[in-house]
């Protein structure tokens, strides 16, 4: 047991005997002294040890000063009780600090104590941190998957619930990535390692969440810098009580004026209040990370529940960036077959979710050597030579720009036009499916309250219309180069309201610079990759756009529950004060402004760590 | 620069916001942040200079200690 908690029930069951015996009894005196010492030696040594100039507001010292002075005059069980539950309301909030900091190192656990090392002469049980990337692993059923790394060998469950939130296990097969602190659930699996032991998921993670108590809220600064003065004023106040009745005026009731200014030395200590905001925060972070949601700072949580705007990318956040050919249609007597074929060598090099769509569609092996000349034009196509043939494949402003007679189609999906030596080919479309909680996301959204909802896209207006209609969002931008995106954000920053914030999300790939810019950059699915972490503020682990709202919902919650410590707090302080000043307060009602407030605050703020009606 | 420090045994809030605004008052000092529930001090200085950044550390040592003795402070 914590020595803090022996102190504390000791002194108790020495105080609570002094209530049945008389009054300022030798006896009753002894046990109050014993009981004094029991639970505040240690707060009297430690105002002793830090005595000196310059540090007379220690919280040690103020306390000491406010049970010495109820010694005297004679308010022994106050005295006690003073220090009783000061030392009861620091054990409080080591524990709910103790708490939530385990609630997020909970994530520590996931590290894996061992891995198993292909080496040739068989299995050797190795430290992940001594494995370099590229080494082959052993992974049993049952195990905690110790680096990132891509499945060579076998199939399996894994359980990523400690990571990402979700329940359902994810298969998993050869070629599939694997982050580590997930669970193996049943077969044995042979891993490519990827990352080393410092740079993998769990490490980063933890992290990241470590580190976003860096990144202060408005309110936690307030709080501190309220601390900074509001000790000294209270001091200052309790200090005029005593000299100006007694020294000035010449009252000779020094005793009633000093009782009511130790009041104002026990309500002095800040520290409930500078716990309990930092605190809110640091429970929403880390019932966030429980979420799978990863939020950089304090400060992103407090912006994410100001929100205004929320603007959407489409291909890969809102869908499922997966594409199908659905359709292909020549003109000018092309063969359909040539055409993909041209297409997908045209499309090698780029891993725009559509080239590889076109790939797989072609599906025998392409031949680098008929490639002779590659040309990528952002926002536009990518224009090749293929076999001595000048191969144009792009939309329609490709076309246009190239001087090649398309057809404009009315289709309701993407559309990619082929031109093969200047002479319209025919176009291919290309469909995209929207995530399984896409709609139920835009709905809970507009269900929370987020007034504007805005989606942005490099896709032809056909298809973002299909798509923005089916998810019920009403504004969208279609036919936008990566640079456009920017300048359509910002278009949106200038013209929403001035306190209300922008979010955008994005899955990280060609949209840094627009996550970067946003008020709040959210990267989804994007543990895997760097750039999106760097860039964003916030980080979804899994492809999943229904986080979006549950992270808005908990920094609401988050701030609400912070705001509402400090003007519960503050008041309750301030009401107790003046009520003290006129003499309207006892000392014990000074002892629960201050540690019973504390104790309430910092209940409110471990409510945040449950994780019910996200 | 940037130097990150672990700060064991940091008792209470309110004296961690102390200790982060007397080092943020250092002469050469941008900013420090105190992560109170990482245990975390971290020291941002003007220049780059080893030298400086010492000096800084020892004065951040010296106001640590006055504040809140029981800390222990190692380099990270």
């Amino acid at each position: 047991m914590n020595r803090k908690l022996i102190q504390i029930i000791l002194a108790t069951l020495l105080y609570i005997p002094t209530f049945f015996l008389k009054p300022e009894t030798p006896l009753q005196i002894i046990l109050f002294i014993i009981s004094y010492l029991v639970v505040g030696g240690t707060i009297l040594l430690k105002a002793i040890r830090n005595i000196r100039p310059g540090n007379f507001l220690d919280e040690n010292f103020l306390m000491s000063i406010a049970t010495l002075g109820a010694f005297y005059i004679k308010a022994y069980p106050e005295a006690i009780a003073i220090m009783l539950f000061y030392q009861i309301g620091e054990y409080f909030q080591d524990y709910a600090v103790d708490k939530s900091k385990r609630s997020i190192t909970s994530l520590m656990e996931l590290k894996a104590d061992h891995a198993n090392l292909k080496t040739e002469n068989g299995i050797k049980i190795t430290d992940p941190q001594d494995i370099e990337i590229g080494s082959f692993i052993l992974i049993k059923p049952g195990e905690r998957i110790p680096l990132d790394g891509i499945i060579t060998e076998g199939l399996s469950y894994i359980d990523t619930s400690a990571l990402t939130g979700e329940t359902l296990p994810k298969e998993v097969s050869p070629g599939s990535e694997l982050l580590s602190g997930c669970i193996n659930l049943s077969g044995v699996l042979v891993v490519k390692t990827t990352n080393t032991f410092g740079q993998s998921a769990v490490s980063r993670i933890l992290e990241l969440v470590e580190n976003a108590s860096n990144k202060k809220s408005t309110q936690e600064k307030f709080i501190t810098k309220f601390a900074r003065y509001y000790t000294p004023i209270v001091v200052g106040i309790g200090l005029a009580i005593v000299v100006i009745p007694t020294a000035i005026l010449g009252l000779s009731t020094l005793n009633t004026w000093l009782y009511r200014a130790l009041a104002f030395l026990v309500v002095s200590c800040p520290c409930a209040l500078v716990v309990s905001i930092p605190l809110s925060f640091f429970a929403g972070i880390g019932t966030a990370s429980k979420e799978g949601i990863l939020i950089k700072g304090s400060n992103y949580l407090e912006a994410l529940a100001k929100v205004e705007n929320v603007v959407f990318d489409k291909t890969g956040t809102l869908t499922k960036g997966v594409f199908e050919v659905q359709k292909i249609v020549t003109f000018n007597n092309f063969n359909k077959s040539e055409m993909l074929e041209l297409a997908a060598y045209g499309e090698v090099h780029s891993s725009h979710p559509i080239s590889q769509s076109l790939k797989r569609a072609y599906g025998a092996e392409i031949i680098e050597t008929r490639i002779t000349e590659v040309n990528e034009l952002a926002g536009l196509g990518v224009i090749a030579k293929v076999d001595d043939k000048i191969v144009t494949i792009g939309n329609m402003k490709l076309m246009n720009q190239e001087q090649i007679e398309a057809d404009e189609t009315d289709e309701e999906r993407t559309i990619v036009h082929i031109g093969i030596d200047g002479k319209y080919a025919g176009y291919i479309t290309i469909a995209d499916e929207l995530k399984a909680d896409s709609k139920k996301a835009i709905e809970n959204l507009r269900e929370i309250g987020v007034s504007k909802i805005i989606m942005l896209t490099g896709d032809s207006n056909t298809s973002a219309k299909k798509t923005a209609d089916e998810l019920g969002i009403l504004n969208y931008k279609a036919d936008l180069m990566p640079i456009d995106k920017l300048n359509q954000l910002e278009h949106i920053m200038v013209h929403r309201n001035k306190k209300g914030k922008t979010v955008f999300v994005g899955d990280g790939i060609n949209d840094a610079p627009v996550l970067a810019r946003a008020d709040i950059g959210i990267a989804m699915g994007g543990l895997g990759r760097d750039a999106a972490i760097e860039a964003a503020d916030i980080v979804i682990m899994e492809d999943e756009p229904i986080k979006v709202g549950v992270a808005i919902k908990l920094a609401k919650r988050t701030v609400l529950v912070a705001t509402a410590n400090i003007i519960f707090a503050i008041s309750i302080k301030v009401i107790v004060l003046i009520f003290s000043a006129v003499g309207l307060a006892s000392l014990w009602m000074a002892v629960f402004a201050d540690v019973g407030v504390t104790i309430i605050a910092v209940l409110n703020s471990l409510r945040l760590l449950r994780r019910k009606g996200l | 620069m940037t130097k990150i420090y672990r700060l064991e045994n940091l008792g209470c809030a309110n004296c961690s916001a102390k200790i982060e605004r007397k080092i943020s008052g250092l002469k050469g000092v941008t900013e420090a942040t105190v992560n109170f529930f990482a245990g975390k001090l971290i020291i941002e200085t003007i220049d780059d200079l080893e030298e400086t950044s010492l000096e800084i550390e020892k004065e951040a040592e010296k106001i640590i200690k006055k504040i809140e003795p029981q800390v222990n402070i190692t380099k990270v």
